[in-house]
């Protein structure tokens, strides 16, 4: 596949990703919902045109299907919005593909606000929360583009169900070709002693980096980590910098209850009390707009995470 | 088939019958309405008509396979099991006990020889459209069945299930619907009428057949009419009786739950081994 950098959205990176594992290995499947205009995936039809599983506007009997298609050593991956794949199909995500023990590959795309206009009936705010508490699944969403490549392989050699959140516009680069992902691995993007912000997701680790470097600006030295794995928490990671720092500002596209502020304070409570302060969607539904009024009006910007990251800092 | 042979699995079923009885009356309640209305469906599948099946190795490739969409039916899928092998019959007498392997509701990782993990209604039909689609793609020539309850056909799951199966072309799953028109709050025209069943199946481009449920010869036809129709998944309804062979509570709407003594299941035995 092309270079990463040479991309200009994260969606067509998944799908080439997935042609390139799919070559070598005719389990892979994709399937769709209606959605693979949307999801980017034609490519992969075109690929590999019975491989690409349509199912129609009928997300519930997707994910079964995909969990019988796992039962029998299929690997399917199983597109559709966030908010469709969790909420819509959350007991056969949760029964199906889970309790049974399934390889269900499920990637709910436009996480948050990146829903943008199509508005509250369709931001998944809680996808994060609703799929930590299903047990032994990995929940992952990936900070840039090489780590959705790296990311999606790991997924792919997981032999388990995985639930990953997909922002399909926009690429931005964090990391390099040389970084190392593994699944349940935090990573340092920038080091710091004051306070540690810890984010999930392209937009959020975008605004985490920008935020750390305001705080510079005022001689606060603030560390990133790209917590690109929700569940399993890297809580070696999380108590080494609670432990460094000793003030965590968590950063998450998605409902701050029980998402990964909510993963970093139960963690931390019972092990190493340390401030977390929260930045994500406070208790609050969707609404439409365009990205940068949805960033502001859910107080996701890099001014909120820097406040939240001072308030942090006065309360150690 | 011959009168022998039929003779034999009517036997079977019976034998199943007082498994399930003895199964169930040992915890002293549970599913036994829905268990007895589909063993003679089970019978014939898992004495007749599954092929590639073997005790010894459950998990064999290229098996037929059953998925028990309408999992609460466990008890009754056990006994099958249990008699053809798979695990020792004494397990049947742990059903639901702590750290069983054998649980109110059909789990393929706890029960040697269950094939999928079922109990929320509606969700085995699409993981048994996903083992057919499976097969096809293996090009295996293996059947997939699929046993659904007709409280169950008010999921919508079903009926989505219903559609993608079509559009797929899946001829190589044969569902079984068991029709004993009882649910928990009433009869199903009651409470959600499902007629008229064989016009809906027939609209969502099925291949329809309506059969007496406890009839093994018939519904021995049925299944090889299935197996014979290409490119149309196939649907047996079945007119069932529910709790068929339990005589305390025979057709009635309450034994599809029900807290039995042990000396009401010890008349039952008696009562159907003297049928």
């Amino acid at each position: 596949m092309k270079d990463i950098t040479s991309y200009t959205d994260l969606r067509a990176i998944y799908t080439d990703t997935l042609i390139d594992l799919g070559k070598s290995d005719e389990r892979i499947l994709v399937m769709e919902a209606d959605l693979m205009s949307a999801s980017g995936t034609k490519p992969f039809k075109e690929a590999n045109p019975t491989r690409l599983i349509n199912c129609g506007v009928a997300e519930a009997n997707m994910v079964g299907v995909a969990s019988g298609l796992s039962s029998q050593g299929f690997i399917p991956f199983v597109n559709t919005f966030g908010c469709f794949a969790t909420r819509r199909a959350y007991d056969q995500f949760f029964l199906s593909a889970n309790y049974a023990r399934q390889n269900v590959k499920l990637v709910g795309t436009d996480p948050g606000v990146t829903a943008t206009y199509n508005g509250g009936t369709h931001m998944p705010f809680c996808d994060a929360a609703l799929t930590r508490v299903i047990p032994d699944l990995v929940v992952v969403e990936p900070g840039d583009g090489y780590s959705l490549h790296h990311l999606l392989k790991a997924v792919y050699e997981h032999k388990g169900s995985v639930y990953m959140r997909l922002q399909r516009k926009g690429n931005p680069i964090v990391h390099s070709k040389d970084t190392k992902f593994e699944l349940g691995k935090g990573i340092v993007v920038q080091d710091g002693s004051d306070v540690t912000l810890i984010a999930t997701g392209a937009l959020m680790l975008s605004q985490a980096i920008e935020a750390a470097k305001e705080l510079a600006k005022e001689n606060i030295k603030a560390a990133v980590i790209d917590m690109h794995t929700i569940k399993p928490l890297d809580e070696e990671l999380t108590l080494a910098y609670a432990k460094k720092t000793g003030a965590i500002v968590t950063c998450e596209n998605a409902q701050m209850i029980g998402g990964l502020g909510g993963a970093v304070s139960e963690f931390l409570s019972g092990t190493a009390p340390t401030i977390v302060r929260r930045v994500g969607v406070q208790d609050l539904f969707g609404e439409v707009g365009q990205l940068d009024y949805l960033i502001d009006r859910f107080e996701l910007t890099p001014e909120h995470i820097v406040q939240e990251a001072k308030k942090a800092i006065s309360l150690k | 088939m011959d009168t022998q042979e039929l003779k034999h699995l009517q036997n079977k079923a019976k034998e199943i019958r007082q498994l399930t009885i003895q199964e169930i009356g040992n915890l002293g309640l549970g599913h036994i309405g829905g268990s007895l209305s589909i063993v003679d469906i089970l019978t014939l599948l898992y004495y007749k008509m599954m092929e590639n099946i073997d005790p010894l190795d459950p998990r064999k490739e290229g098996r037929d396979k059953l998925v028990l969409s309408k999992g609460h039916a466990g008890p009754a899928l056990y006994s099958v099991l249990a008699d053809k092998g798979y695990f020792p019959k004494e397990w049947l007498m742990t059903l639901n006990q702590g750290g069983t392997n054998l649980p109110s509701h059909c789990d393929m990782n706890r029960t040697p020889g269950v094939d999928f993990t079922t109990g929320s209604l509606g969700q085995g039909s699409s993981a048994a459209a996903g083992i057919a689609l499976a097969e096809k793609f293996k090009n295996s020539g293996a059947t997939t069945y699929l046993i659904i309850g007709d409280g169950e056909s008010q999921e919508g799951q079903i009926w989505e299930m219903g559609m993608f199966a079509a559009q797929y072309k899946l001829d190589n799953l044969i569902t079984f619907m068991d029709y004993n028109k009882l649910q928990i709050d009433g009869t199903t025209s009651e409470v959600i009428d499902l007629e008229d069943i064989v016009q809906k199946w027939n609209g969502f481009g099925w291949f329809v057949q309506r059969v007496d449920g406890h009839d093994i010869e018939v519904l021995e036809e049925a299944v090889l009419k299935a197996k014979a129709q290409s490119e149309k998944p196939s649907i047996i309804i079945c007119d069932t009786i529910k709790a068929k062979g339990f005589s305390p509570a025979q057709g009635l709407q309450s034994s599809h739950h029900m807290a039995f003594s042990k000396e009401v299941a010890q008349k039952a035995l008696d009562d159907l081994l003297a049928e």
